[in-house]
């Protein structure tokens, strides 16, 4: 019942405007004039000058009272380099944003229809058609010269102490593994992946004995980190907003990106004042349902609190015993010992033998 | 009711028709490039009221996370959850669709094939396309490409749900997600058909642009428009052929166990047996066509609006030369730039530098074209028909949305913006949009030549700025979303900590674009009202100079009744001084033009006389 009123309501006004339309087009076609110069030239041509005010008003109260909702705090080594970046970008295009709108929305009023003026004949100027070529452009390569050179540095090979951490997205959730005390991941191989070795770590490689797996990435700060990345079924796409990090993870194309986290989880719960705070790794690669929701936390910890972390890890094989048996026969006592099964078994809690490998 | 619409439209079939045509061969299988080209229109039109209506359905979800949805049930039955929710495999088949169809059936269908279609033979004086046949097939594969596209939304599994990019291995795998199964089929199988139907539309342009233009109008006569369609067609015969070939190669992946694209995967359970294959070749494949795409779609709405600018600011286009060249360095570059969209791909760095530099290049054209409408605004004798607001609107969101391409053309900082909000915002305005209105701003004011009627004004007036402020409300706040690190096509972003603030833009932002798609509704009743009721429109309604305004009020087969007439000048000769009237038409030779004539176009009557001379020769024996 509701319904049908409100549909009938909807109505009503559907068809009472159609008469008003009705009627202004038949007095319209009554008066049949035909005057360009009329209300609704003026009428557009102020619209254009209210929109230019109200627009402007609107987008510069919003940026600066909002400017810390839209802006993320940054973390990392090259984050500041590319918020200057960003921020000079902004300057420069808000600029020709800002004149060029003066420039669209003044002109309709400046010049609208006047019988007795005649437009200006001016199909062509060289110099200016020359000037304004070459200012974008030398303006332009200023800003990507400058893009390059980051990009360079960013992307640089990654420095032979940085910490390796290797991250591995799936549906839907991300995988985290350490090389352990050796500093060397082991192999992997696709093929092997079952439920509990979801990296598919191939332990007839010496390597991969030490290596521990882990729910949330831990680095340190003021350290290079390097983040192994690579994905199982479909792309994904590591992003951390703080440490203005992004790079897809590809199923057969392991990809990297390394960089220098500055602040500790706790040195920005400070600044943000949240004491919740959280550093986090969002998916930004369209891969399925639960794309919304891979989320990887990330925790830099003090280097001190790091080593005492890493070393405080147990490796995938003392978790997992069952995998020894992978394990060719010939390397089984090995291990046994770097693993830390021994250790354990020895009773002693003592993790530090692996050190001496 | 119908009486008096068939007295209205008694006198418009006051010129002769040769021969009596049915329902069919008029409305249907007709081989007549306008008529094609109004078929491209209608279609297109109905594709953005469902593209549109899809991206709602997603706005909702995005705006109003808690609202109870169940009354979309009649409409998407299972695909409201138990509790009142869209199901989240069905958000990523709204996205991707509703891309898809904007992208591909609108602003290229739409846009290219209905002016192509209807423009070229009238502003170039020919009787109709170099192949009328080719061009009924053009349509009908798109239409064929349609049907497909759109019963895949009425599929169990649901159409295809990989972002409109259908990146593999996501689309190549049955068992990632539901929408990767039959409705990816048939994504696949109607673009083969959609990239058939723009190849065969192509060719027939550019043969048709070639060869058949009328006797005087040389390339550098030709109206911005036709050098746009012209730019356009070339762009699509070169790039869409390479979708194409990364179709078949999706397709064999999918179903004959080939490994382009697939290798080391192992999901649901298992590990697959592909292996060697690069996700990667499929990105740098479909984005050979993707960022040409970009300008498949741009171009034509930015001759459209250089054209309709030019007309209603009574002043030549500032720059003709300089904005053919700015087109044509637009369509050669188009092809070098593709892999900025992957520089976070996990492609070489390197690679990356190269095409940031590329990418630079580019943006100098589009500078030059801005400031060149700018120039031909100024010290105009401007007349804000609907055409010309919505061509001014254009501009407004070609300098929004080409700004920001500055950022994301620059490899350092795509980094952090790269598929977040701020992409979405960028391309929306400057593809989506721009493009958008220059369709509008093609059908308002060439619509007295389409159906001999009027448009309404007021009412054109008042879309115009519904659309215009909503548009800005909608993509506007997205820059900030973006800056956020907000990242897109997630369904809800309430499991992140750094994306929780911004719930109220993103209400704001659906409530805009609720109101704008309301707006739409005003254009479609004044689109079929006007068609049959509209004032009748005088033979050239703006004062225009090009050809297709020498043709009666609604043109026959064959578009001029007598002799195709010669064209001696360019298309721009608005308020030449010491001329009678504000604008000259192209056909007006200089012999009849002396008080106006510059010193160079004086010499130049006496070639127009030996031009007379050999045209009468040739049409003699004819007659």
């Amino acid at each position: 019942m509701f319904n049908l009123l409100v549909g009938a309501g909807v109505l009503l006004v559907l068809v009472i405007l159609y008469l008003l339309f009705r009627i202004q087009s038949l007095i319209g076609i009554a008066k049949k004039s035909k005057n360009i110069e009329s209300t609704s030239n003026n009428v557009n041509a102020n619209l254009f000058i209210l929109f230019l005010i109200v627009g402007f008003g609107a987008m510069f109260y919003y940026s600066y009272v909002n400017f810390d909702k839209y802006t993320l705090p940054v973390a990392s080594e090259h984050g500041p380099r590319v918020d200057s970046l960003f921020w000079w970008t902004m300057g420069i295009t808000g600029v020709a944003f800002i004149l060029t709108h003066i420039l669209l929305f003044i002109f309709p009023k400046m010049y609208k229809y006047d019988k007795n003026r005649r437009a200006f004949y001016y199909p062509v100027n060289n110099k200016l058609e020359f000037l304004w070529t070459v200012v974008p452009f030398v303006v332009l390569s200023i800003l990507i010269f400058s893009g390059f050179r980051a990009w360079t540095d960013i992307t640089a090979k990654a420095p032979d102490d940085a910490e390796v951490v290797e991250i591995m997205g799936y549906q839907f959730a991300w995988s985290v593994r350490y090389p352990g005390n050796d500093g060397k991941l082991g192999n992997y191989d696709f093929r092997i992946i079952d439920a509990t070795n979801e990296f598919g770590i191939d332990f007839s490689d010496a390597n991969s004995f030490d290596d521990f797996t882990t729910r949330k990435v831990v680095i340190p700060k003021g350290k290079p980190v390097l983040f192994k990345i690579r994905a199982r079924d479909v792309l994904h796409s590591v992003f951390a907003p703080h440490f203005r990090l992004k790079m897809d993870a590809v199923p057969g194309m392991p990809t990297s990106f390394w960089f220098t986290p500055t602040k500790s989880t706790s040195d920005m719960r400070q600044e943000t004042g949240n004491e919740n705070f959280k550093y986090e790794i969002a998916c930004t690669e369209i891969c399925g349902r639960g794309h919304f929701s891979m989320k990887l936390e990330v925790e830099v910890l003090e280097p001190a609190q790091y080593e005492e972390w890493y070393a405080s890890q147990k490796s995938f094989l003392d978790r997992n015993e069952d995998y020894l048996a992978k394990v060719p026969e010939k390397y089984r006592d090995l291990a046994m010992e770097v693993s830390g099964i021994k250790d354990r078994e020895k009773g002693t809690s003592d993790n530090n033998v692996n050190s001496a490998l | 009711m119908s009486t008096l619409s068939q007295n209205i439209n008694s006198d418009v079939h006051e010129e002769h028709e040769h021969h009596e045509e049915n329902w069919v061969t008029k409305y249907l299988f007709t081989t007549d490039h306008k008529m094609i080209g109004k078929q491209f229109l209608i279609t297109g039109l109905v594709w953005a009221l469902i593209g549109g209506a899809l991206s709602l359905i997603f706005r909702l979800q995005l705006g109003f996370p808690d609202m109870n949805l169940d009354w979309l049930r009649p409409i998407l039955g299972e695909w409201i959850t138990d509790s009142g929710k869209i199901d989240p495999n069905f958000y990523l088949a709204l996205v991707t669709m509703h891309g898809t169809i904007m992208v591909f059936f609108v602003l290229t269908a739409g846009l290219s094939g209905t002016f192509s279609n209807f423009l070229i033979p009238l502003q170039i004086g020919a009787r109709d396309m170099a192949s009328g046949f080719m061009n009924a097939l053009s349509y009908w594969l798109f239409f064929i490409s349609s049907v497909i596209m759109l019963s895949s939304l009425f599929i169990e599994t649901g159409p295809a749900a990989g972002g409109w990019v259908v990146y593999p291995p996501l689309s190549a795998l049955p068992q990632a997600v539901p929408g990767s199964q039959l409705g990816m089929t048939l994504w696949l199988i109607a673009m083969v058909f959609f990239i058939a139907s723009t190849l065969i539309g192509g060719i027939n342009y550019i043969a048709t642009i070639i060869n058949m233009r009328t006797k005087g109008l040389s390339f550098n006569k030709l109206p911005l428009t036709i050098w746009a369609f012209f730019l356009t067609a070339i762009i699509g015969l070169l790039s869409f052929p390479v979708l194409f070939a990364a179709a078949l190669l999706l397709v064999f992946d999918r179903s004959f166990g080939t490994s382009f694209y697939l290798s080391e995967i192992y999901i649901g359970g298992e590990a697959l047996p592909n292996v060697g294959g690069s996700a990667v070749l499929y990105q740098h494949l479909f984005w050979f066509l993707g960022h040409p795409e970009v300008y498949i779609v741009l171009l034509p709405a930015l001759g459209i609006t250089s054209e309709i600018i030019a007309t209603n600011a009574r002043k030549p286009i500032f720059g003709y030369k300089a904005m053919i060249g700015s087109m044509l360095g637009i369509t050669v570059l188009s092809f070098v730039v593709w892999a900025h969209h992957m520089f976070v791909s996990g492609m070489n760095p390197f690679l990356g530098s190269i095409f940031m530099f590329l990418t630079l290049i580019i943006a100098v054209p589009s500078a030059i074209k801005v400031f060149n409408y700018l120039t031909t605004l100024w010290k105009g004798n401007l007349q804000f028909t609907t055409a010309m607001l919505f061509s001014i609107g254009l501009v407004s969101f070609f300098i929004s949305g080409g700004l920001t391409g500055i950022f994301l053309g620059n490899a350092a900082l795509d980094i952090q913006l790269h598929d977040t909000y701020f992409v979405v915002a960028h391309f929306h305005l400057v593809m989506g949009s721009a493009s958008f209105f220059g369709m509008m701003a093609g059908i308002y004011h060439w619509f007295p030549k389409m159906y001999g009627r009027m448009m309404d004004e007021k009412l054109g007036y008042l879309h115009f700025w519904l659309t215009f402020v909503g548009v800005y409300l909608v993509f506007f706040p997205m820059h900030y979303i973006g800056i956020a690190g907000f990242p897109r096509r997630y369904y809800s972003f309430t499991n992140f900590d750094a994306f929780s603030s911004f719930t109220d833009l993103n209400t704001f932002i659906s409530i805009a674009a609720i109101l704008t798609m309301s707006a739409q509704f005003i254009f479609v009743f004044n689109f079929f009202y006007s068609m049959y009721r509209g004032r009748k429109a005088p033979l050239n309604p703006w004062k225009s100079t090009t050809l297709e305004w020498t043709t009666p009020r609604v043109p026959g087969h064959g578009n001029w009744p007598g002799k195709v007439p010669v064209v001696y000048r360019w298309p721009y000769d608005y308020s030449k001084p010491g001329a009678e009237d504000d604008f000259i038409p192209q056909t007006v030779p200089y012999s009849e033009t002396k008080s106006s004539n510059l010193p160079h176009e004086n010499e130049l009557i006496e070639l127009e006389e030996e031009i007379n001379r050999e045209d009468e020769k040739v049409t003699e024996p004819q007659n």
